[in-house]
């Protein structure tokens, strides 16, 4: 089987598309390295929807902490204690054994006088539950990054804003918003590439992998299993991880760059390595 | 420890007789539970034995790195920078088995008599004297020997990351200080271990402490090494167990699971504490802001 037939085969092979049975004998390298690709689009997946979601959430994790309301800074400071304070190896078995207990039939009540069901079988499976908790596990690393930003925005800043009669939603959007995210952009980035690492739990913890569609890992790991030879699947894996970690370090180089375009240059993103959550 | 426990819940011997808190007061001290809470030690050992030795790795790491033989230079660089742009996870999976099967293609050429070739199409064959450890060989060695890979592991990883560490706060010692040990008639060696080593500690405290709670967190990583750990306890308590068990009951694993939630929270918890206690101590007479006792 030539190497292009076998992507066609299996370069989908992760989402149900194109063959169903996973090579067992004769395992070639093309077969290996595209397989292993196609585990990567879970990868992918997972940490683009997390990052985006994430994003959202952080910011108002972040504000809330920033507050001076005392329930809002305690709900939010306890949120972000928890998820940064446990393994999200651990996170991961806890919310697929509560998603399991939620009923079959999801949940129904009545709402304005409207019957509403809401499904909940969904959050068993790996592409909704494992994202809920990479979502709200990026959500509090982020959100302590962002708050770190936001007490370092300069208080100059904020002073002549209100000197130019901005009210609190302009001084947000205009002053505060844009300082915080560039100030906290290249720990931001990093933090991005640890959550893209760490996807590659989702299919090794909790969540099993439904009809053997699992991501990069999950394939690795079934190659080294079959060929007993774990130097070509891992640094495959390797291999893309790095393809991967530094195609986002562009992509938000880039955003660097349009957030401090004030400024004559730049300040650099450092990529610092900080390893399992 | 275990006689004493029977001892003391004599009334365990019949545990479908018992109802409400005496069944959990028994159920929580059978013997699979504390073979469950040994493995929090398992786990506090792996802590105990890893930090130091990952300290270690990130020394020679760190030193390496800094040294002028251009050989051992690069070594250095490439350790660091390998852990970089890979995950975590990946190596925690590999360098087990690497470890495993080098020893074990080591000891073949070695200890075998007849020397076939060793990866035979899909399977992985040395003989049975090379086998690490010997097939004969006592559960209690066989699970040593997984821990011990296991330890390498995490030393290793975290090594490079400890290496980066040291690497920085040897840096970050001012360049005036050595200077004026090079002034007194010190020598690179004794400049070093006299003006350098001693003052790296206090700016790579915080990068080591950030460290040791990615440690803890990382713990749990044992489960994938098939080590019989907390979270293969959890699991394996936790299940449904029918009547044909001595305590039957439902699925109680998200109890377990929370649990060790609380463990690791505590962990953090008290961890950061006490390096915040410690930044302060170590913080005592240095040239740093916090040190001087200046105001920010």
């Amino acid at each position: 089987m030539s190497c292009g037939q076998t992507l066609i085969d299996y370069g989908l092979r992760s989402f149900g598309i194109g063959e169903r049975l996973l090579p067992k004998t004769d395992i070639t390298f093309c077969e290996q390295f595209v397989l292993i690709g196609s585990g990567m689009l879970w990868n992918i997946y997972f940490a683009v929807c997390a990052l985006a979601l994430g994003f959202i959430f952080a910011t108002v994790l972040a504000l809330g902490k920033a507050s001076s309301h005392p329930w809002a800074q305690k709900s939010a400071g306890g949120f972000i204690f928890f998820f940064r304070g446990t393994p999200l190896f651990i996170q991961f078995f806890f919310a697929y054994e509560l998603f399991v207990q939620l009923p079959r039939n999801g949940f129904e009540f009545a709402f304005l006088g409207t019957d509403i069901t809401v499904e909940t079988r969904w959050l068993t499976k790996a592409w909704a539950g494992a994202l809920v908790v990479l979502w709200l596990n990026t959500s509090a690393y982020t959100a302590q990054i962002f708050y770190g930003a936001l007490r370092a925005v300069p208080a100059g800043d904020i002073e002549a804003a209100k000197a130019y009669g901005m009210t609190g939603a302009q001084r947000f959007r205009r002053i505060i918003w844009p300082n915080m995210l560039r100030l906290s952009w290249a720990s931001y980035t990093n933090e991005a590439i640890f959550l893209f690492h760490a996807t590659t739990l989702v299919f090794f913890s909790a969540f099993p992998a439904w009809r053997q569609q699992g991501d990069a890992l999950y394939y690795a790991s079934y190659f080294a299993e079959q060929t007993f030879n774990p130097f070509i699947p891992y640094p495959i894996v390797a291999f893309w991880f790095v393809l991967g970690t530094l195609v986002i370090i562009g992509l938000f180089g880039l955003v660097n760059a349009r957030l401090n375009r004030h400024l004559p240059s730049a300040p650099k993103i450092r990529y610092r390595p900080r390893l399992i959550r | 420890m275990r006689g004493f426990l029977f001892c003391m819940f004599e009334s365990c011997a019949d545990p479908s007789s018992l109802t409400g808190l005496a069944w959990f007061a028994c159920y929580l001290t059978n013997g699979k539970h504390l073979l469950f809470y040994q493995s929090f030690g398992t786990v506090l050992g792996l802590l105990a034995l890893a930090a130091p030795l990952a300290l270690l790795f990130g020394f020679a790491g760190a030193l390496a790195k800094r040294s002028q033989i251009p050989g051992l230079r690069q070594i250095g660089q490439v350790y660091v920078a390998m852990v970089r742009g890979i995950p975590d996870v990946v190596f925690f999976l590999f360098v087990p088995l690497l470890i495993d099967q080098g020893i074990e293609v080591v000891r073949h050429y070695s200890l075998c008599e007849s020397t076939g070739p060793i990866y035979q199409g899909n399977d992985f064959v040395v003989c049975d004297a090379a086998k690490m450890p010997l097939s004969s060989a006592e559960p209690w060695v066989h699970s040593l020997y997984g821990f011990a890979l296991a330890l390498a592991a995490y030393a290793i990883v975290f090594g490079a990351f400890a290496a980066n560490t040291l690497d920085g706060a040897l840096s970050a010692v001012p360049t005036a200080q050595l200077e004026t040990a090079r002034a007194y008639g010190m020598n690179a060696r004794q400049s070093f271990v006299r003006i350098q080593l001693p003052q790296m500690w206090i700016y790579a405290l915080p990068g080591l402490a950030n460290l040791w709670q990615i440690l803890i967190k990382a713990t749990p990583l044992l489960f994938l090494l098939g080590i019989e750990d907390i979270v293969y306890w959890a699991r394996e308590l936790g299940g449904t167990k029918g009547s044909r068990f001595a305590y039957p009951h439902p699925d109680w694993r998200i109890y377990y699971f929370a649990a060790l939630l609380v463990f690791y929270m505590i962990m953090t918890w008290g961890s950061e504490k006490v390096f915040n206690r410690l930044q302060v101590r170590m913080s005592v007479g240095q040239a740093t802001l916090s040190g001087k006792g200046a105001a920010l």
